[in-house]
């Protein structure tokens, strides 16, 4: 008698995780990206609970300025005495936070009108469309400094916006087209499919299938376009910073780069290089992680 | 054809609708009266009211032919800016920081995709090797060091270090003299990202069946990669060349910050410093325009290389 093996099933996302499993280099990328949420998650735990972990007040002397690299200090020492080390670890929390709310906001507001419009079409699709277009043709980075010099401290529902407020918003309200776009096209190829039919056919809600049928179909996509995003967000802010646009009192990787434009000509150049690797090392993940994600998770890519 | 342009023209007027009013709403409604700020610190209130007559803002916001609102799209019909902060017009500060910008930003344009469409296409020919890999990992790095660092330790090295350019824009020099290195940081920046760009169009027409036939037939990899897949990975690069010519109007913020080029991305970050609204508004609008020009015209450069594309 012949025994047959049955093979168990895989869904998308265990046979996309398996893949990225047997890539070591991606899985290393993975674990810096961790590492850097950690680190954020550690910095606000400290905050939050008041951990000692030096000095807290940034722009008041504490040491000998402009030590450079030793033993004591890796990454020497600022105007103030205060560690580069320190200013650049704390600055991931800036960079992370940003990134993070930024995304979260393009989200809430990308995803929501690319499937309404994707959906229902007709009127509602044309509004949205002509909403985002009008965005998309002023460039991004016009756009973004645009939004963030008017919203610098202004006030929004009783809260005044300083720092790192103004920075997301600036970048969540102007970042959603891509994800708005790119839902929309998907949510317009699956409206036609059988599925959809036959969750119509039983009679369920509009904002049922597209909620519990049409998203979950394709926020892979969202998976894969956040990994890729979210460098262009970290990039943005540190931008933004150096322009002095966004945190004026915690560290962030722009204001030390800032910094360093001065600085420099006078040989201290480790305060750059200090906030050049913290940018580059999580860049340099995401960008090999995203790339990963995307050729486990795409399944046009997948077929060849 | 004739029909599709202006049927493509008209359907601008609601982008350029939709951009007048986002930037109303940005720097008039959300931005404010900031006529304080222009006055500075204990003005009195006879200047405050001074400067909001200067700059209309004492107007009522809607609801009269005089209104901001009316105005607004009035002085962006006309390309009437008004004036900046410092009382000069808008729009003589755009027409002097035009031509710095240009000769920055179009060297750096034309170099970056000379070298990038043909980076990628060696590459193309020598998929699946070592050097393919090395040249992905390469401009994967390239793409992950952020810009800021390029132009401050290219300044740093080549021009303050080593000598072998100014190290800040002086009237007295000649143009090639100050805008070489910005030129040569700016093309050594945007390869990372272009390179791997291209090469992904590259690599996706390799796989497609008329290259399959093509090697078939017997062709060489160099006919084939020449005659026949340059020419279709044309759209691709058609789109991204063409969109990004509205963008070389900014110039490079950073760049021009940095070596004190006095172009647009230069008076552009004063602007942010200063918050003058005025020129910021001025520069959103023209930007929007000529991208909004620059798409029709990739639309119909789409119908004029693409046989495919019909008219409707």
């Amino acid at each position: 008698m012949i025994e047959r093996k049955i093979k168990k099933g895989r869904s998308l996302w265990q046979d996309g995780l398996r893949r990225l499993w047997r890539r070591k280099l991606v899985m290393v990328c993975f674990a810096v990206i961790v590492l850097y949420f950690l680190l954020t998650g550690f910095i606000y735990s400290a905050e939050l609970f008041g951990w000692k972990v030096g000095p807290t007040q940034w722009q008041e002397s504490v040491g000998k300025s402009y030590e450079p690299p030793g033993r004591e200090n890796i990454f020497g020492t600022d105007i103030f005495g205060q560690s580069v080390l320190r200013k650049m670890l704390y600055g991931t929390k800036t960079s992370i936070t940003v990134a993070l709310c930024a995304s979260l906001i393009s989200l809430l507001i990308g995803v929501p009108l690319g499937a309404i419009a994707g959906y229902f079409r007709g009127f509602v699709d044309e509004i949205i469309v002509w909403v985002y277009s009008t965005l998309s043709s002023i460039p991004y980075i016009l756009l973004i400094l645009a939004f963030a010099v008017v919203l610098h401290d202004k006030s929004l529902f009783g809260h005044k916006l300083t720092g790192i407020t103004t920075v997301y918003l600036a970048i969540g309200l102007t970042s959603w087209v891509g994800i708005c776009r790119l839902i929309r096209g998907e949510v317009m190829k699956h409206k036609e499919r059988e599925y959809v039919l036959a969750a119509k056919s039983y009679g369920c809600s509009n904002s049922r299938i597209i909620f519990k049928h049409l998203l979950p179909n394709v926020f892979h996509l969202v998976i894969i376009d956040f990994s890729l995003r979210f460098v262009s967000f970290i990039h943005a802010e540190v931008i933004l910073s150096f322009l002095g646009l966004g945190e004026a009192e915690r560290p962030s990787w722009g204001a030390m780069i800032n910094d360093a434009r001065i600085e420099l000509s006078r040989g201290v150049w480790w305060q750059m290089a200090a906030a050049t690797i913290a940018i580059f090392l999580i860049s340099l993940a995401l960008n090999i992680f995203g790339d990963a994600l995307r050729d486990s998770l795409d399944p046009k890519l997948r077929v060849q | 054809m004739i029909i599709y342009i202006i049927r493509r023209l008209l359907y601008t007027i609601p982008i350029v609708f939709g951009v007048l009013l986002l930037t109303f709403v940005l720097f008039t409604l959300v931005g404010g009266d900031i006529s304080i700020e222009i006055a500075g610190k204990g003005a009195s209130a006879a200047t405050i009211n001074e400067i909001r007559q200067e700059y209309g803002l004492n107007k009522p916001l809607f609801l009269s032919w005089d209104s901001q609102f009316v105005n607004h799209f009035k002085s962006a019909l006309t390309f009437d800016f008004g004036r900046a902060r410092d009382r000069e017009p808008v729009i003589d500060k755009i027409k002097r920081g035009a031509g710095p910008s240009l000769a920055l930003m179009v060297p750096i344009f034309v170099g970056t995709i000379i070298i990038s469409v043909s980076l990628a296409l060696i590459i193309a020919f020598l998929r699946g090797t070592v050097w393919d890999s090395l040249t992905v990992i390469i401009c994967v790095a390239g793409m992950s060091i952020p810009y800021l660092s390029f132009i401050l330790f290219g300044q740093y090295f080549l021009a303050y270090k080593w000598g072998l350019s100014p190290v800040f824009f002086s009237p007295d020099l000649s143009m090639a003299q100050y805008t070489a290195l910005p030129i040569l940081i700016g093309i050594v920046t945007g390869l990372g990202g272009e390179v791997r760009f291209y090469r992904t169009v590259m690599l996706d027409e390799m796989r497609s069946d008329y290259v399959r036939t093509a090697f078939a037939k017997g062709l060489s990899t160099r006919r084939v990669l020449f005659k026949h897949v340059l020419k279709n990975a044309m759209i691709p690069i058609i789109t991204r060349v063409v969109l990004a010519i509205p963008f070389l109007f900014l110039g490079s913020l950073l760049l021009e910050r940095f070596f004190g080029i006095p172009g647009l991305g230069y008076l552009m970050i004063e602007a942010i410093g200063s918050r003058d609204y005025f020129v910021i508004n001025a520069m959103t609008y023209i930007s929007a325009i000529l991208f909004v020009i620059f798409n029709v015209i990739t639309d119909i450069c789409y119908a004029w290389v693409d046989p495919r594309v019909s008219f409707d």
